[in-house]
């Protein structure tokens, strides 16, 4: 759909798109809005968005209508000069919004689009028969009348719809389109699937790490930071891996992009900055999708950004994002980890046999602290293929110098009648109290229980998400298929799987555990049983 | 005020009323204490205050009255950081813990009140060792016109079980005496279980007199409600994963803590019953959830 420009817009259908849409045809006009007009704009838009929401009902009606009426009129209009001219309003809110704008780029932009969406329309009520695409359209609609705090299934979960991939790389598109007015490559690629995915996922992604997405990317890299890209790729190859982790080197990331931001002519630092981490934030969830404490800090980075007062110095306003995120680093990771390490000792008793799985920072910082205290006790450490991240938390503790037994997940249950105590990590903390954590951790809190082997999962606040989720496969992870081919002398087995289209190969990253396994969880604000985390959550809230 | 004289004046007030909670007792002993106490600064008012818990601690190792100590303490810290002028700090704080003490003396009252309309009529109740809540659970459904009997452990090494007994009695509650050994063979008599807590920790578990998971347990696996009625100032900051995991200090009594030098040949006298056998919880801020009592503690303490 072009309009008379020739370059590709998107017609989506609600008042910030079509507003969009107007703006950037203003813009290519050559008129250059002033900060005041801006201001000015945005007010409108506000206005406009509210006057939309209150009388939803009856403009879908309205529209059904007008669209029969209206593009008629509205094709034959001549290229009027930037002039207010209505010859079909459609509601009277958004002309009063629409009022400073060229009429002939309102009407005809009108017409194309409600020819566009009608076609959307029909497409997607065929759809809607099937029955389980409703989930893709219901998001866009619900966030503004829901609170705040629910939070919309995310666009990319949904991999085997095609109408919500249209819509993921429209979206896509905007981010950059927004941004470079000329270009036309697709700047943040849509990376694509790799291999056959297991009926149960398919409405995840699966992607090889043989084709990360910087090999789509244009050189040179304008519209992304090259420290994202280099991030970005750090992420797709997993060298950064693990919670804690990836989320401090995003936020260290996002400091170097401060420092390099300068702040273009007639545009605010707060509103301007959060607009241009929007492609950032984009570019990395295609490397590797975002994980709940990545996604926590870069809500509060968005939020300290648009607190910035307008009056404040660009240089001044930089270095008070740089000690905000200098401060969220310290106070909810590494102060966190201390007074967690604190708790969690007064449960560690001499003569204890402790067995963790995988690798946590946070539980091997706390059998550190420890052991430094002079507690006597010898770790079991539990590895499962394909990441052997055991065999990461094993060096680290016994370089310290603690006794450790190395497992594989299969001996699980020959090793637990030894286990006093299981310590977990965790990647997320669901608000109706599931722990969310690397794959195989409710398999070992399951067994723990059958044992009555005490579990105990340390966490960090900033982790904990107010999505409820009740089984594994809704929202997970693919990781690469590939990972799970080994080499075994000279041979291996499954080098050509696919060729065999039988065979899947299933590679999954994270499962949740329900909180009847999990007797305690350890977090920065003391030791709760895992049903008070929407307590937590709601102090925390209350907080901000 | 002497250390002793503290103690003394604890004994005193356990010894005169019999009726009233030891934490009770233990806190009007701390806001005589305060009364009385002569330091300059704030800071040296509530190191006073903590020796003071300390010493009380070791007079009566319940559960009960570390918690209620450890509440005057926080509710303390609390005024003291809205008024630094000492004096006026003081008479605040003597005017706090006076509404304070008033507050508590009434909440075995409205638990009492709150309990006794789960009991039906014609209802055959368990119930372990003594416990004056539980007592007074019985009294007003008694008052109420509700006809029931009551069965109650021995619980040995006490036999506290025999004085809950006669107590009923005369209240004319017709009530049988158990062994402790008996719960199983009873379980499938009664109707629902109803024991007291010393302690109620954050998990939402209970600590209470030993014997009582034994019944917690045969009362899950029979599928008979098992209610926990106690005071709010029993909530405690601890969190056992298992019955080796509650301190030493609440296990023994005092006495014994401090002459005895290997604790594996006593027996202790209280245990832990984990949340997931209790079904409620009766106490003065409302009938809760175990989970729910980690919200009031969390709403409490923080």
């Amino acid at each position: 759909m072009a309009d008379s420009d020739g370059r590709q817009v998107d017609g989506v259908n609600h008042a910030t798109g079509k507003i969009y849409r107007l703006k950037l045809f203003f813009n290519n006009e050559g008129k250059e809005l002033t900060k005041e007009e801006k201001q000015r704009l945005r007010k409108e838009k506000k206005q406009h968005k509210k006057n939309k929401k209150d009388d939803k009902g009856p403009p879908e009606k309205e529209k059904e209508k007008e669209k029969a009426s209206v593009p008629a009129p509205s094709k034959p209009a001549t290229q009027s000069p930037a002039h207010k001219a209505a010859p079909a309003p459609v509601h009277a809110s958004e002309s009063a919004a629409a009022a400073e704008k060229p009429a002939k780029s309102k009407a005809e932009l009108r017409a194309e689009r409600r020819a566009r969406q009608d076609s959307e329309r029909t497409s997607k009520q065929g759809k809607k028969e099937g029955g389980q695409q409703s989930a893709s359209s219901k998001p866009k609609a619900t966030p503004n009348e829901l609170q705040p705090v629910v939070k919309r299934l995310p666009e990319h979960v949904q991999v085997d719809d095609p109408a919500a991939l249209k819509k993921l790389a429209k979206k896509l598109e905007r981010q950059q389109v927004r941004q470079i007015h000329s270009c036309d490559l697709p700047i943040v690629p849509l990376r694509s699937d790799y291999g056959y995915k297991v009926s149960l996922f398919s409405h995840l992604h699966q992607y090889s790490r043989k084709s990360p997405p910087t090999l789509q990317i244009s050189i040179p890299a304008t519209v992304i930071h090259p420290s994202i890209v280099r991030l970005g790729l750090q992420y797709s190859q997993g060298i950064i891996a693990g919670s804690n982790a990836r989320s401090v080197a995003l936020l260290h990331t996002f400091k170097q992009v401060i420092q390099d931001y300068s702040t273009p002519p007639n545009e605010e630092l707060s509103r301007d900055l959060v607009n241009k981490l929007s492609p950032y934030i984009s570019f990395l969830s295609q490397c590797r999708p975002l994980s709940a404490s990545m996604g926590n800090a870069i809500k509060y980075i968005k939020k300290e950004i648009s607190n910035i007062p307008s009056q404040c110095k660009e240089e001044e306003a930089k270095g008070k994002l740089q000690a905000c995120i200098d401060s969220y680093i310290n106070e909810k990771i590494i102060l966190a980890s201390e007074a967690i390490s604190k708790y969690a000792i007064e449960k560690i008793s001499d003569g204890d046999v402790i067995l963790v799985y995988g690798c946590s920072s946070l539980v091997n910082h706390i059998l550190c602290k420890a052991f430094e205290k002079q507690r006597k006790f010898r770790v079991i450490v539990v590895d499962s293929r394909p990441r052997l991240e055991g065999r990461e938390a094993l060096r680290r503790l016994v370089k310290k110098g603690i006794r450790c037994t190395y497992v594989l997940i299969s001996a699980l249950s020959y090793i637990l009648p030894e286990v006093s105590k299981v310590f977990l990590g965790a990647h997320a903390l669901l608000a109706n109290g599931y722990v969310m954590s690397r794959v195989g951790t409710s398999q070992i809190a399951l067994v723990a229980k059958a044992y009555n082997v005490p579990v105990l999962v340390c966490c960090e606040t900033y982790k904990f998400c107010e999505r409820v989720q009740t089984d594994s496969f809704v929202s997970n992870e693919l990781d690469d298929p590939d990972d799970l081919i080994v080499t075994r002398n000279g041979k291996s087995h499954l080098e050509n799987w696919q060729t065999v289209k039988s065979l899947g190969l299933l590679n999954l990253v994270y499962d949740v555990t329900p909180p009847d396994f999990v007797d305690l969880v350890i977090t920065d604000l003391g030791m709760i049983p895992c049903t008070s985390v929407p307590v937590v959550l709601r102090v925390k809230n209350v907080d901000q | 005020m002497e250390e002793r004289e503290l103690v003394e004046y604890f004994r005193a007030q356990i010894r005169e009323d019999p009726d009233v909670a030891s934490a009770v007792a233990a806190i009007r002993s701390l806001l005589e204490f305060l009364k009385r106490d002569q330091s300059e600064t704030i800071l040296g008012l509530r190191e006073n205050m903590t020796k003071a818990i300390q010493r009380l601690e070791e007079t009566d190792s319940s559960v009960a009255v570390s918690s209620g100590g450890e509440l005057f303490l926080r509710f303390i810290s609390l005024t003291s950081l809205e008024h630094p002028d000492l004096s006026q700090c003081k008479n605040v704080m003597i005017e706090r813990g006076e509404l304070f003490l008033k507050k508590i003396s009434l909440s075995r009252g409205k638990v009492g009140k709150l309990c006794h309309t789960f009991i039906k009529d014609g209802a055959k109740i368990l119930t372990h060792s003594s416990s004056r809540v539980v007592l007074k659970v019985l009294e007003n459904a008694a008052a109420d016109n509700k006809r029931f009997t009551v069965y109650v452990t021995e619980s040995q090494p006490d036999s506290a079980g025999k004085l809950m007994a006669q107590k009923l009695h005369n209240l004319n509650i017709p009530v049988t005496v158990v062994l402790d050994a008996a719960v199983g063979y009873i379980m499938e008599k009664v109707d629902l279980v109803i024991v007291g807590a010393e302690g109620v920790v954050e998990s939402g578990g209970v600590i209470n007199k030993i014997g009582t998971y034994q019944m917690a347990v045969c009362s899950k696996a029979h599928n008979k409600p098992f209610y926990v009625v106690a005071e709010s100032f029993k909530f405690v900051r601890l969190y056992p994963l298992n019955q080796q995991d509650v301190p030493d200090r609440f296990k023994y009594k005092a006495d014994i803590l401090k002459t005895v030098k290997d604790l594996n040949q006593e027996h202790p006298m209280i245990d832990y019953t984990p949340p997931s056998l209790i079904t409620l919880l009766f106490t003065d801020l409302g009938v809760l959830t175990p989970s729910a009592v980690s919200d009031e503690l969390i709403k409490l303490y923080l």
